[in-house]
């Protein structure tokens, strides 16, 4: 229970209460539009799954942009937006707990709120868990930025029979409280009016003071931070003697070296914290912004008898220990069997269209002419996209977004974990794995489900192994065909043998800071239209962007190759890696260019070695080249999005790893060949 | 009253059973481990409602502060637990 009662004897500072004078606030936005200043900058800040991204979507438009920050591979959606008529930049920050540097995406949201200029802080908050999400307003009030809080998802909060008093919020925190339902679009257009008046009134956020002898702690060493000096920095003192308390890592580095003096203050302070206490300062700070946040809540809330839900009731079938491993095996199947079943459906149709555009490109262009070998690389980059993206890749993100909207997914890493685990894989790397064997591409793209960027590396790698529908005919259409089902069989299993080897052994090389599973299980939402079509397009514009021109580009070297005869230098090229494996040198090509065009692999090889295979290569050498092509280089498309997942040098080793494990296991299986014969 | 001959049940929370009510007596590990438990809701004092035990060794289900949050084996066995009814 909080120690005070009544009304907040804690408050202090210049809050005001937002009184709507639009006059005085025509007045200011006249002036500001004078003055021609930047563009307004608003910034969405929330904890995970409280529906930030739906309220950037509701209002950004296609134009929107995903980019990385500077020298990471955490992404930020930043937009143009208008509010009543006046242009703004709204980002999308990571969803974080705290504004404390435990992990990349903390990271580096914590350091764009400490240094970048923003206008507004937009912080939303899922009302139905109020007092949890109150510990980060706390933090955020502490950065002394304009900001106002959106109580989010009222609707949940009311089902679970709470009734929470926005105005009274306000009046504690001295800053404006909107109440709204993004997912049914309700309070989002007030929300981002009142954005627009606090960017001119800016606001300030009432200090909330906690128990007393904690304080007394913080404002000594606020005290010392102010004698130290902070004119190389916008953030008060208090949040500075707070993080150092609390041992941030950013405020460690930022302060403790330049000021040693503070440093050895900031330590003996949390000693004597940490004695008074019987518990680690941080803990004491926690503890006491938790407490707070609590008891805020407690103070604006009215709890009534929740409502018993369909959403409640959802989980005793789709987390059951064995219905809902029955329900996740159906719901894969289904995503794969709709997506795979329409794609080829579509694909056809498409193909069939786009063979017409072949013909009538040889009748009206000198057929071995360069200018139709470029057109026609062109072409076929052109349509192998199309094939690509609008049959598998859109129906798969589109069902992907409405899986991550409704809630599903981590109940299902909650479900895969204990098996997962085992081989270094996150539970929800599930996703990704049983999608590699459609195609990496997407596989790899939705590998950004994962939380941390060490589990993105582990499942990106793993992915990029598993053998996608491209290899698998590769797999069928030579060993399947030609040396018989048991080898084809032998291969997927060798190939699983050796993910589970390499997510073991990286798992154990890269160790967690967390030893295992800590995800919060949201509660279901019905997916809205305009968000997940909005989330599937800014997704599949990855593609177009970085993978598509890629493709496109490697059609055009496969027919310039062709159209110059340059195939003896190739097979010269790649006549080291052939002779090590004991294959033919015309097989040269075909391993150079499966990097540009995976699908088209044993079609190449055909043209190359003539057709029926099993003439020019023995069986031994038809499984050496394709566990081989299985395992190595992944093709340009998947380079694309790796590169945009876990950045160049990951990519880069992935590359290098997947080649070398590649050439290794083609080399033994021919020398086990040669030892059995 | 006779405090120091109470014995309190203390276990960590890995080994309580389904359905049980029991409140965090100590969180053990270092500053990551406190740090990401207090994140998610999960300090000292509070009460967890463990749902659901999930097959082959998998995570568990609590529920803190009215959300569910699933906290893997080797997470949970860092979570000195006593029951609520013996509080």
């Amino acid at each position: 229970m909080w120690p005070w009662d009544g009304p907040w004897p804690g408050t202090s500072g210049s809050g005001r209460r937002m009184k709507h004078n639009d006059r005085i606030l025509r007045d200011k936005l006249t002036a500001s539009r004078k003055r021609g200043g930047r563009r307004r900058q608003f910034v969405l800040v929330g904890q995970p799954n409280c529906g930030k991204s739906t309220i950037f979507n509701e209002v950004a438009g296609y134009r929107s942009l995903t980019s990385n920050f500077p020298g990471a591979t955490v992404s930020y959606t930043e937009s143009r937006v208008s509010v009543d008529g006046r242009p703004c930049n709204l980002i999308d920050l990571p969803g974080v707990y705290s504004l404390t540097s435990l992990d990349p995406a903390s990271t580096e949201t914590q350091r764009f709120l400490l240094e970048e200029p923003i206008d507004v802080l937009i912080h939303v908050i899922d009302s139905s868990i109020l007092g949890r999400s109150l510990e980060l307003s706390l933090q955020l009030m502490d950065l002394e930025i304009p900001m106002v809080i959106c109580l989010n998802m009222m609707d949940e909060a009311e089902r679970k029979g709470m009734l929470i008093d926005a105005e009274r919020l306000s009046e504690i925190l001295g800053i404006p409280v909107i109440p709204a339902t993004a997912s049914k679009g309700k309070g989002v257009q007030d929300l981002f009016r009142q954005a627009l008046k606090a960017s001119l009134r800016k606001p300030r956020a009432r200090h909330i003071a906690g128990h007393r002898d904690v304080e007394r702690v913080i404002e000594r060493l606020s005290r010392r931070v102010e004698k130290a000096g902070r004119s190389d920095s916008r953030f008060s003192s208090h949040l500075v003697a707070t993080k150092l308390l609390e041992k941030d890592p950013y405020f460690l580095d930022h302060y403790l070296d330049k000021h040693p003096r503070l440093a050895a203050e900031a330590k003996s302070l949390g000693a004597a914290l940490e004695k008074e206490h019987g518990r680690p300062s941080d803990a004491v700070i926690n503890s006491e912004r938790h407490a707070l946040s609590m008891s805020l809540a407690e103070e604006v809330t009215r709890v009534r008898k929740p409502a018993i839900h369909w959403k409640d009731r959802l989980d005793n079938i789709l987390m059951h220990n064995f219905w809902g491993f029955v329900s996740l095996a159906l719901i894969l199947f289904l995503l794969f069997f709709s997506v795979f079943k329409t794609g080829n459906w579509v694909e056809n149709a498409l193909l069939a269209r786009l063979s017409g555009f072949g013909e009538w490109l040889s009748r009206s262009m000198e057929p071995r002419s360069l200018g139709h070998s470029l057109v026609q690389g062109m072409a076929d980059g052109v349509a192998g996209g199309i094939a690509i993206v609008l049959p598998y890749l859109l129906p798969f993100l589109l069902c992907l977004s409405l899986l991550e909207d409704a809630g599903y997914l981590p109940r299902a890493a909650f479900l895969m974990d204990g098996l997962m685990h085992r081989i270094g894989l996150h539970g929800t790397a599930v996703i990704p794995a049983v999608l590699g064997y459609g195609c990496s591409v997407p596989a790899v793209m939705s590998t950004r489900i994962l939380g941390s960027t060490r589990d993105r590396f582990i499942a990106s790698l793993a992915v990029t192994m598993i053998p996608c529908a491209a290899r698998m005919t590769v797999i069928f259409g030579l060993v399947g065909y030609y040396v018989g089902g048991t080898a084809a069989f032998g291969i997927y299993m060798l190939n699983l043998l050796v993910i589970t080897l390499t997510t073991g052994v990286l798992s154990r090389m890269l160790p967690e800071s967390v030893p295992g599973m800590l995800l919060e299980i949201p509660a279901y939402q019905v997916p809205r239209w305009k968000v997940t079509c909005a989330k599937t397009w800014m997704r599949l514009k990855e593609f177009i962007v970085i993978a598509w021109p890629l493709l496109i580009a490697g059609s055009v070297i496969l027919t310039l190759t062709d159209h110059f005869n340059w195939t003896g230098i190739f097979n010269g090229l790649a006549r080291p890696v052939t002779w090590l494996l004991g294959l033919p040198a015309a097989a040269g090509t075909t391993l150079l260019f499966g990097v540009l065009r995976k699908e088209l692999s044993l079609l190449m090889l055909q043209q190359a070695l003539g057709s029926p295979l099993d003439s020019a290569l023995s069986y031994g050498q038809m499984l050496v080249f394709t566990v081989f092509v299985v395992f190595y280089l992944p093709c340009v498309a998947t380079i694309g999005v790796l590169y945009r997942q876990v950045g160049v040098k990951k990519t880069l080793l992935i590359v290098l790893y997947t080649f070398l494990i590649a050439l290794v296991l083609g080399l033994l299986v021919r020398g086990a060949l040669w030892f059995v014969r | 009253m006779e405090t120091g001959k109470i014995s309190v049940p203390i276990k960590t929370l890995d080994q309580v059973r389904t359905d049980a009510s029991m409140i965090v007596q100590e969180i053990l590990g270092g500053w990551h481990m406190r740090q990401r438990l207090n994140q998610l809701g999960i300090h000292e004092g509070d009460v967890l409602i463990i749902k659901r035990c999930c097959a082959m060794r998998g995570p568990i289900l609590v529920q803190v502060h009215g959300m569910d949050v699933a906290l893997g084996r080797a997470v949970a066995r860092h979570i000195r637990v006593r029951p609520q009814d013996e509080a």
